[in-house]
């Protein structure tokens, strides 16, 4: 068991050195596009319009965090893995290496959960001194954490069935931007038909903005949700452990 | 070292390796000799476990590649044919992570990676970025990243291709000095003069198959050590073998005036290849 916290520690120094290099672009990146939704929805149109009992701008304002969660946590485990094995093969080398499987696939994903911490810490932040009314807990930490953990192990589990950039850019479009709109990220999902209720509540995202909403609004926790989002993360995390049995990957 | 026994990989239509039978033996140098596709990496990917066979089975040091992958990547260091350095570290970051992944204590990583660097005469770049360096400089920090963990088992996959003369000579010396340090060695290649220079034996594959074994001399003697070339006015070069210079003379002195050229020469794997063959070995 030690052995494989340490090793995925080995997996994970390998992105965090390059992280290390290379940490100013990432964090300018990771902000651009939270920061453009916040004032072109939160600021721009939501100015005036309530929702929930609140006004659009705190509304809207867990939603982007969540939704910057996922995107900075999928391509933060994803696309290094993507690079790694398909453009510098180098992912050869841990494959290589006298670990186990289990510390490749939490290694991968860790470094997703870092920077998906990083960009959604930094709009917080940012958010917060817009909005100071915001309320925090731990289990928004929790919440937020768990959320980065699911998005990652589906970045590594992407990355590992991706044959091309082009697939993950593929996979990008059509699951990861699908879900950054219409995950109960923008608008309220109380208003809808019951049939396009039960669609939206299959996607992880609705549930992590639900979870992170729930405790900056003040409003009850919907723990349902929460173990929904950790349903989906063990999902996620058997894919990889499959991909990874393959003849080769 | 190594026992294959009837491995073999299909991809779908292709057998890629058919039936490969081969024991290799502790402290020498082996060399795959083969055109590109003939299964020589293949055969790597499998014995060094990111690939799983269709059937058969190899062991090496005595472990299963099948059942007991960790202990044989623990004896085992790989140089890949393409470069697989993380291109966004430094040369010391791309060691430093080998040796954590190979569990090396915290003060035997800084001593083992000072002494490999200088092996491989790449001290002064420890602090570059490894994208900066140059294609040779890359080589010989693979090698010296693959030999962190005192590897009993080295395999390096076309080590030269790409590099010009002077650089292959270094590496064609470390190889050697290696080798001579104890480590068994497994490359491959598809240059002629690489196996002859660098192995103890070598196996030729060809079309997924192995078609000769033995040592350089040996295979040259069971064709022929000395080749007659002859080119006549229809441009068609052919090849003859004798056993010594004195059968080729012969030969040569007993020719018409038709034949325009003659050369009398020393045979080599290349012969022995398109005799077993009817191709080159440089032929896709």
């Amino acid at each position: 068991m030690v052995n494989i916290l340490v090793d995925s520690y080995s997996v994970l120094w390998e992105d965090l050195r390059v992280l290390r290099h290379l940490w100013q672009r990432f964090l300018i990146t990771g902000l651009v596009s939270p920061v453009l939704y916040l004032a072109a929805f939160g600021w721009g149109l939501g100015r005036g319009i309530n929702v929930e009992g609140a006004s659009y701008l705190e509304f809207v304002i867990p939603g982007i965090i969540a939704l910057t969660a996922m995107t900075s946590s999928f391509n933060g485990a994803g696309m290094k893995l993507n690079v790694d094995r398909l453009f510098y093969k180098c992912f050869d080398e841990c494959l290589m290496s006298p670990i186990s499987p289990l510390s490749l696939i939490i290694g991968k994903a860790l470094i997703g959960v870092v920077r998906g911490l990083i960009s959604s810490v930094a709009f917080l932040i940012i958010a917060f001194i817009i909005s100071p009314t915001l309320t925090f807990s731990p289990l928004f930490a929790v919440a937020l954490v768990v959320t980065c953990f699911v998005f990652a192990f589906f970045g590594v589990f992407a990355a590992l069935l991706a044959k091309s950039h082009q697939d993950m850019a593929t996979f990008s479009s059509l699951v990861i931007l699908p879900m950054t709109f219409l995950g109960g990220t923008f608008f309220s999902l109380s208003q809808l038909p019951e049939a396009l209720k039960v669609i939206l509540y299959i996607i992880p995202l609705t549930h992590s903005s639900q979870c992170l909403r729930a405790v900056t609004l003040g409003q009850p926790f919907p723990w349902l949700s929460l173990l929904v989002i950790v349903g989906f993360g063990l999902v996620f995390f058997l894919g990889c452990v499959l991909v990874l049995r393959r003849a080769s990957v | 070292m190594i026992t294959i026994e009837n491995l073999t990989k299909v991809y779908g239509e292709v057998k890629a390796v058919e039936d490969l039978n081969l024991e290799i033996r502790p402290g020498e140098i082996f060399g795959f000799l083969g055109p590109n596709g003939a299964g020589k990496t293949t055969t790597i990917r499998i014995l060094t476990t990111l690939t799983k066979p269709t059937s058969g089975s190899a062991r090496l040091n005595g472990f299963d590649v099948l059942r007991e992958p960790l202990k044989v990547k623990r004896a085992i260091g790989v140089v890949q044919q393409h470069i697989s350095l993380d291109r966004d570290l430094t040369v010391r970051e791309n060691m430093q992570l080998h040796a954590r992944l190979h569990h090396l204590k915290p003060s035997e990583r800084k001593q083992r990676i000072t002494e490999l660097l200088d092996y491989v005469e790449l001290t002064e770049q420890a602090n570059q970025i490894v994208e900066k360096l140059s294609g040779g400089m890359k080589r010989r920090l693979m090698i010296a990243r693959a030999l962190i963990h005192r590897p009993k088992l080295l395999f390096l996959d076309e080590p030269t291709v790409g590099l010009d003369a002077q650089t292959r000579r270094r590496l064609w010396e470390l190889i050697r000095r290696m080798n001579l340090d104890g480590t068994t060695v497994l490359l491959t290649t598809h240059y002629i003069e690489e196996a002859e220079a660098l192995c103890g034996r070598v196996g030729i594959i060809h079309q997924g198959h192995l078609i000769a074994l033995g040592s350089p001399l040996e295979l040259r003697q069971r064709l022929g050590l000395v080749t007659v070339e002859t080119m006549s006015n229809n441009k068609d070069t052919h090849y003859i073998y004798f056993p010594d210079r004195t059968a080729a003379t012969i030969y040569a002195q007993g020719l018409t005036p038709e034949v325009k050229t003659i050369i009398v020469r020393e045979s080599n794997l290349e012969d022995v290849f398109v005799e077993l063959t009817g191709r080159k070995v440089g032929d896709d």
